[in-house]
């Protein structure tokens, strides 16, 4: 008995020992860091544009007689960010949507990037402005993103000019039982404020006014405002207790599958959801994502992918070296490109991909009247509670009462 | 019984004639354990890895300069070779490695947590006061307007590895080269340079040029050298390009603010908050670390959106605990009973069918229930000819995750209640059959009571596991149906799920706030814990 007991005891101690070791693990790989700075760079990015810069990291690394590093980080990539660089242990690089840029810069993980003047101009201007932030550039930006409205075209052959023909062809489609959906566009029990945007300016609402410099201003919140009563006013005339075409059943996990398979004509979505699709066989069209008759133009958000330096990297002259003169030729561009199609930020690169890919240029022209997507820290207090009052409104609550708790709340939760 | 005894005995006779023959011997080894080859391999291997953990570990606490974490390191392993190396102290010898990854991993994460319960850790108030200073003036360092573009090469008098740094730049105008370091530019004859097309100097009279790799093992005093201009400050832009540019924004330790050359606005350091206020009120973003006292307790308590929903929350997150482990329970104990009656075909066939609920992933699990409750493409509703809009009421909603939590849930409780019933002797029932009792009477008060002397711990556990099931809620209908004027409380919220979009689901992640609120459900999870242990010593009590 004894000795099964001390057996049990060793195996157990032996685990836990194992355990202790697993759980340490990402330890060395911090440590070693400082000893190999002597030419090294670190990159962080998501498992899909890992894969895409290996070949040019590798490449930058042999010209230069250096060794780089990419590793992905597949989950939670801003906040392991933060969290690895305030602890010392964190990348020379990373890659991330410009967004984060606020709460980046408040947490003094990264630094400005300086271009020159000939470097800015070869960007699309809008994806400098947006990883512009309180006057300084803090990225160099690859790729830029946004809504429009991709359609059937077996189905719906003619772009609807506003949500209003959008409705009627909709409805018409689901009246002949060619489908059983108006419109695909994702909210879900909680509501989805990136996909309803483009239909909440349209009605004439904001979130943010603007500083006279351009920049967000987060005192003067559009949230609450008359304009977005009537916007949200709008915005549920559309839904479950209206016209039928915005529903909660339609989630950010079954929106484009809806699609693809044939139940919806037509799908508000990004140039993420070409490939299924493509891979569907749907004979489709890519138009801008069409306004209420008689409102505004319908203006999606505009993100943008870009590379950040860290400030506590460890090798912040060759990051600024590899983020300002290498990251900014077209052939990294064109790379990222083919592992992801969203359009270059790089004009050049556009140019050189865009022939081959008709959709890009349709996905660029929806974004044209797009929106820079606000940075400020304080847009990230504005999801959660906009998109639940979307939800609430499409379920056929009044309209007045749920947009203003709404921006209430965010006003709270704004600093 | 004695025949059977000793047949195989005397087979093996012959082999344990050596050990038996020698009685002396064998009480003196109990006495001292007996030092057998496995033992010593085992203990070699396992202080090694103590050992190797422990130099392991040293390098990174000597480089940091740890000194109190290195002497603490130290003496840990000198204990530990000490208690593993002698014969005495048996018992610490087994509860020492417990006890120690007990403090490693449970007893130091709560006072961290603690700890920072106090403080105002979070986004913006990460790092220290000079951090955030260090990132003001960075980022505020803004190119001089109309300063030029130069190409820069690092270079160096003296060896490449250690000698002093100096930019070489070229003016994109003129085409001069000049020579910067810490005291200011000075230019260079041209025909003691090489400069390449692009205007990068690739060759100087009396200087080595870095090649990148060399320049790179050097970044740091790259990035700190700063060439003064009249205008502002050369400074690198990466290896190859430098620009004029000056810091706007400078802290003035005078005044204990910060100070915009620009336009003479001041944000004095408020201590109390961690952050550079301006006389307007206006903060800036960059905040640092300090301890805010009880501030973090008292917002729980006084602040009206927190406060105001809190018991209607904490209600229905007992009664989600309560109901997901009583549904649970429930319904394995029947599944159990039935299974366990000897008229039972084929038990084993139903068994593993019904273990198979449990052996799937269960955050797997959460998401394909969540899709089947969809309204219009949902399983269930497709199922049974509805339109019920599952998570968009809020008593359906509540009804739809507590089936989740019965589905997910009941084959535990059933496996464990099976074990539970086998160890209650046959006898027991049989009597009282004997004295004429239905078997409803004798389930009552037979089994059942035994039963629950054996899972009433599981219940209490599975009652606090479900009282902080987060991935139950934030899986199926995060925390939904919202009501339509309070975006920040669910109908479906835990107290967990409600206090994780408090402190994480505004304007960045208060750590602080989160650690103080998860203090709050710690008290009132361990008080419930702590009641029922108590009335289950009771129970047993009676019953044994």
């Amino acid at each position: 008995m004894r000795i099964r007991t001390a057996g049990v005891v060793a195996v157990f101690a032996l685990a836990l020992a194992a355990s202790g070791c697993g759980g340490d693990s990402d330890e060395p790989a911090t440590k070693e860091s400082p000893q190999a700075a002597s030419g090294k760079l670190v990159i962080w990015a998501d498992d899909k544009r890992t894969a895409a810069l290996k070949p040019f990291a590798e490449k930058f690394g042999q010209e230069n007689g250096v060794t780089v590093e990419v590793q992905a980080v597949s989950k939670d990539l801003q906040t392991n960010f933060v969290t690895a660089a305030q602890q010392g242990s964190g990348p020379d690089v990373v890659v991330g949507a410009h967004d984060w840029i606020g709460n980046l810069v408040q947490n003094g993980s990264i630094d400005p990037v300086q271009l020159a003047a000939d470097q800015k101009s070869a960007f699309n201007e809008t994806a400098v402005k947006a990883v512009t932030f309180n006057g300084q550039l803090y990225g160099v930006p690859y790729a830029m993103e946004n809504l429009a409205l991709i359609r059937n075209t077996a189905l719906a052959p003619e772009a609807p000019k506003t949500i209003e023909d959008l409705v009627a062809a909709g409805k018409k489609l689901k009246a002949d039982k060619k489908a059983s959906e108006i419109l695909c566009l994702q909210a879900g029990q909680n509501g989805d404020a990136y996909h309803i945007y483009p239909l909440y300016t349209s009605a004439g609402g904001y979130l943010f006014g603007t500083t006279a410099n351009g920049d967000y201003d987060p005192k003067d919140l559009g949230v609450g405002k008359p304009e977005s009563v009537e916007a949200f006013k709008k915005i549920g005339a559309l839904g479950e207790k209206g016209e039928g075409a915005l529903k909660r059943s339609i989630t950010p996990e079954n929106s484009i599958a809806t699609f693809t398979g044939k139940k919806c004509a037509f799908l508000v979505s990004g140039p993420w959801a070409v490939a299924d699709v493509k891979k569907a066989g749907i004979a489709y069209d890519i138009s801008p994502v069409p306004g209420f008759a008689g409102g505004k133009e319908a203006q999606p958000f505009v993100g943008v992918q870009a590379f950040y330096v860290a400030s506590k990297g460890k090798n912040k002259a060759l990051a600024q070296e590899f983020v300002t003169n290498y990251v900014t030729k077209p052939d990294l561009a064109v790379a990222l490109y083919q592992a992801e199609p969203r359009p270059p930020a790089l004009t050049a690169a556009l140019d050189q991909v865009k022939g081959t890919d008709p959709d890009l240029a349709k996905f660029t022209e929806a974004g044209r009247n797009g929106q820079v997507l606000p940075a400020i820290p304080a847009m990230a207090a504005i999801w959660d509670p906009f998109g639940k009052a979307e939800a609430a409104v499409i379920g056929g609550a009044d309209p007045a009462k749920t947009i203003t708790a709404a921006g209430t709340t965010i006003a709270g939760q704004i600093k | 019984m004695s025949t059977s005894l000793s047949g195989p005995g005397s087979t093996q006779a012959p082999g344990r004639e050596p050990v038996g023959s020698r009685p002396p011997r064998r009480r003196t080894a109990r006495d001292h354990a007996p030092i057998t080859v496995t033992g010593l391999a085992v203990k070699v291997v396992l202080l090694g890895l103590v050992a190797g953990i422990a130099i392991w570990a040293a390098f990174p606490l000597v480089e940091a300069e740890k000194w109190v974490g290195l002497a603490l390191l130290a003496a840990t392993t000198v204990g530990l070779f000490y208690l593993y190396l002698t014969r005495r102290h048996v018992p610490a010898k087994y509860l020492v490695p417990g006890t120690l990854f007990l403090i490693a991993f449970q007893v130091f994460p709560v006072l961290y947590t603690a700890s920072t319960a106090f403080t105002n850790f979070g986004d913006g108030h990460r790092g220290s006061k000079d951090d955030a200073i260090v990132a003001i003036q960075t980022a505020s360092v803004k190119q001089v307007p109309g300063s030029a573009e130069y190409a820069l090469s690092v270079a160096t008098e003296g060896d490449p590895a250690t000698g002093p740094l100096v930019f070489l730049v070229t003016d994109p105008a003129t085409g001069g080269v000049s020579v910067g370091d810490a005291d200011g530019l000075r230019r260079l004859d041209p025909g003691e340079v090489t400069v390449a097309p692009g205007g990068k100097v690739t060759a100087a009279d009396g200087y080595t040029v870095l090649t990148f790799g060399q320049s790179s093992a050097r970044s740091q005093e790259i990035t700190e050298l700063v060439v003064p201009t009249d205008g502002g400050a050369l400074r690198s832009a990466g290896l190859s390009r430098a620009y004029e540019g000056k810091a706007v924004r400078a802290y003035d330790a005078g005044c204990d603010c910060i100070r915009d050359a620009e336009t003479g606005r001041t944000w004095a350091a408020d201590e109390s908050t961690g952050s550079f206020v301006a006389a307007d009120g206006e903060r800036l973003a960059q905040g640092w670390k300090v301890g805010v006292g009880l501030r973090n307790f008292t917002r729980v308590l006084t602040d009206d959106h927190i406060s105001g929903p809190f018991l209607g929350t904490l209600i229905w997150n007992f009664a989600f605990a309560l109901g997901s482990t009583a549904g649970t329970f429930l319904l394995g104990t029947f599944v159990a009973l039935t299974l366990h009656s000897p008229r039972m075909r084929g038990t084993n066939l139903y068994r593993v069918l019904l273990i198979l609920p449990y052996a799937m992933p269960s955050f797997a699990m959460l998401l394909v229930w969540r899709d089947m409750f969809n309204t219009d493409f949902g399983l269930v509703n497709g199922l049974f000819g509805l339109s019920v809009n599952w998570f968009g009421q809020e008593w359906s909603a509540r009804a739809a995750v507590l089936l989740v939590q019965l589905w997910l849930g009941y084959p535990y409780m059933f496996l464990v209640a099976t074990g539970a019933l086998q160890a209650i002797p046959r006898e027991l029932t049989e009597a009282t059959s004997v004295d004429g009792a239905s078997p409803w009477q004798s389930f009552r008060s037979v089994t059942l009571p035994l039963l629950l002397v054996a899972l009433s711990p599981l219940l209490i556990s599975s009652f606090a596991y479900n009282f902080n099931n987060f991935n139950a809620i934030y899986l199926t209908t995060e925390g939904g149906p919202f009501p339509a004027d309070n975006p920040t409380n669910g109908a479906t919220d835990l107290l967990i799920t409600y206090t994780y979009r408090l402190a994480f689901g505004g304007q960045g992640a208060e750590f602080g706030f989160a650690a103080a609120i998860s203090i709050f459900i710690f008290a009132i999870v361990a008080v419930v814990s702590a009641v029922s242990f108590r009335r289950t010593r009771k129970q047993e009590e009676v019953y044994a």
